[in-house]
């Protein structure tokens, strides 16, 4: 129930709009998630949009976890 | 364009980079550590990824109560069955539930018997079928933690908004830090850490589980779903534990921020008042349940009929399952006697092998 693959946000009006989630298109209530954007990435529940995905928080955690393991070289 | 994707398929698919971490991680262990994967969605992660096998004799992981429908008691589930036995009653609920045995059946059994049983993506998927079907009453399993619980209710509340009378729910909702709070105290079991789960903590922040750090000094750290999160969360876990200074950290924190989903959060609030709730395995814990608030009321199936409290012989099979241990942590799946025996997934005995994200499924497909 709790898989972190994202969706793309690709139309939004008033509360629901779609995401393309694997390349599905799926109708997603955005009621949680009034300030996500087109173009932006969510993680999905049951329908809902519950949470946005930071881009820039994912490059951070490969570059820790790379430099890390360069340190222990 | 955001190049998201591409960064999370580095994480996803770079082996050099687990296989990095585990050889890392041993190195700077001095002793065997024991870690509990709170969530049922990391169980399955760590299985299939090899991560246990990998840390085998290193690290233990042990997988907690995070699974939703694991945790549902057989009492929930026998009033489940009730349901579709009610003329007129649709019960409608998420895939997992369907084969899970209650005391005497489970709600697949009875819709091969006939019953009205429907399998829905989206609890807002019913409402459109309720529409359509005016003649009938259409009830959806209430069963999840803070991820789910939200959902739901944002759907009964879409409910009233387009006055759909024809649509109930059964609040069978958990809420972790309570089943946390139980483990962190428990007299028979001694964790060094824990991983926290992802999207309970996508809603809920981080403040909830303070407590894990502050009164019972276990580190606990947020955890995404992919083999180099895991494995840097038990790196954060170590570091906490050789400084000697317990911690609340994330890990996950492309999605988790220590604030959670405020507008998620007022759902829970605004509509419900935490209830004592039945967990298997860990019995009744105070104030670990969400029912509807009394303006709410008229979605509540439990108040629109009247459920009598199971009454059944338990089957004999089934008193001989282990998964209220496994929930705990205090043993793993092949510690069982009917683990892959008697029990299996095209024949399962008890939640935890039924469940996408019970612990004995996970064991099950990836670690014979
Ligand atoms: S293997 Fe089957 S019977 Fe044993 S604890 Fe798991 S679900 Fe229960």
């Amino acid at each position: 129930m709790c898989i972190g693959i994202p969706a793309e946000v690709i139309e939004i009006s008033g509360q629901t709009g779609k995401v393309d989630y694997q390349g599905v298109v799926r109708e997603t209530s955005f009621v949680m998630l009034p300030e996500a954007e087109v173009g932006e990435f969510v993680i999905l529940h049951a329908g809902f949009a519950i949470k946005k995905l930071s881009a820039e928080e994912a490059r951070e955690t490969l570059k820790l976890i790379r430099e890390m393991l360069e340190a222990a070289e | 364009m955001s190049d998201l994707p591409e960064l999370l398929a580095q994480l996803e698919t770079d082996k050099a980079l687990m296989a990095g971490m585990v050889k890392r991680l041993a190195s700077g262990l001095d002793k065997p550590l024991k870690v509990m994967e709170v969530c049922g969605t990391h169980t399955h992660a760590i299985s299939r990824t090899g991560i246990r096998r990998a840390l085998a004799g290193k690290v233990r992981l042990l997988s907690g109560p995070g699974c939703p429908v694991c945790v549902t008691s057989d009492s929930d589930i026998d009033k489940f069955i009730q349901l579709t036995e009610i003329d007129g009653l649709v019960v409608t609920t998420f895939g997992d539930m369907l084969h899970v045995p209650g005391s005497r059946t489970s709600l697949a059994a009875a819709k091969d018997k006939g019953a009205d049983v429907r399998i829905v993506y989206s609890p807002l998927d019913v409402l459109s079928i309720a529409e359509q079907e005016p003649g009938k009453h259409f009830c959806f399993l209430g069963v999840g933690f803070e991820t789910t619980a939200p959902a739901i209710l944002a759907t009964v509340a879409e409910a009233r908004n387009r006055k759909i009378e024809n649509f109930s729910i059964y609040a069978a909702f958990k809420l972790i830090p309570p089943a946390l709070r139980l483990i962190a105290s428990h007299p028979d079991i001694s964790i060094d850490g824990f991983i926290l789960p992802g999207h309970v903590s996508a809603i809920l922040g981080t403040e909830p589980y303070r407590f894990l750090v502050d009164e019972y000094s276990k580190p606990s750290v947020v955890a995404g779903f992919e083999a180099p999160d895991i494995l840097q969360a038990l790196m954060m876990i170590t570091a906490q534990l050789q400084k000697g200074k317990p911690e609340l950290e994330i890990q996950y924190s492309r999605v988790v921020t220590p604030g959670g989903n405020l507008n998620a959060l007022r759902f829970m609030d605004d509509m419900c008042v935490k209830a004592d709730s039945e967990w298997r395995g860990l019995g009744v814990i105070p104030a670990s349940g969400l029912k509807l608030k009394n303006q709410w009321k008229s979605f509540d199936v439990e108040e629109r009929y009247e459920l009598a409290e199971s009454s059944f012989e338990k089957n004999p099979l089934a008193e001989k399952c282990r998964c209220g241990e496994v929930l705990l942590g205090k043993i793993t799946p092949p510690d069982c006697p009917l683990f892959a025996s008697t029990c299996s997934p095209s024949n399962p005995i008890g939640p935890c092998m039924v469940s996408s994200e019970g612990a004995c499924s996970a064991y099950y497909k990836y670690e014979r």
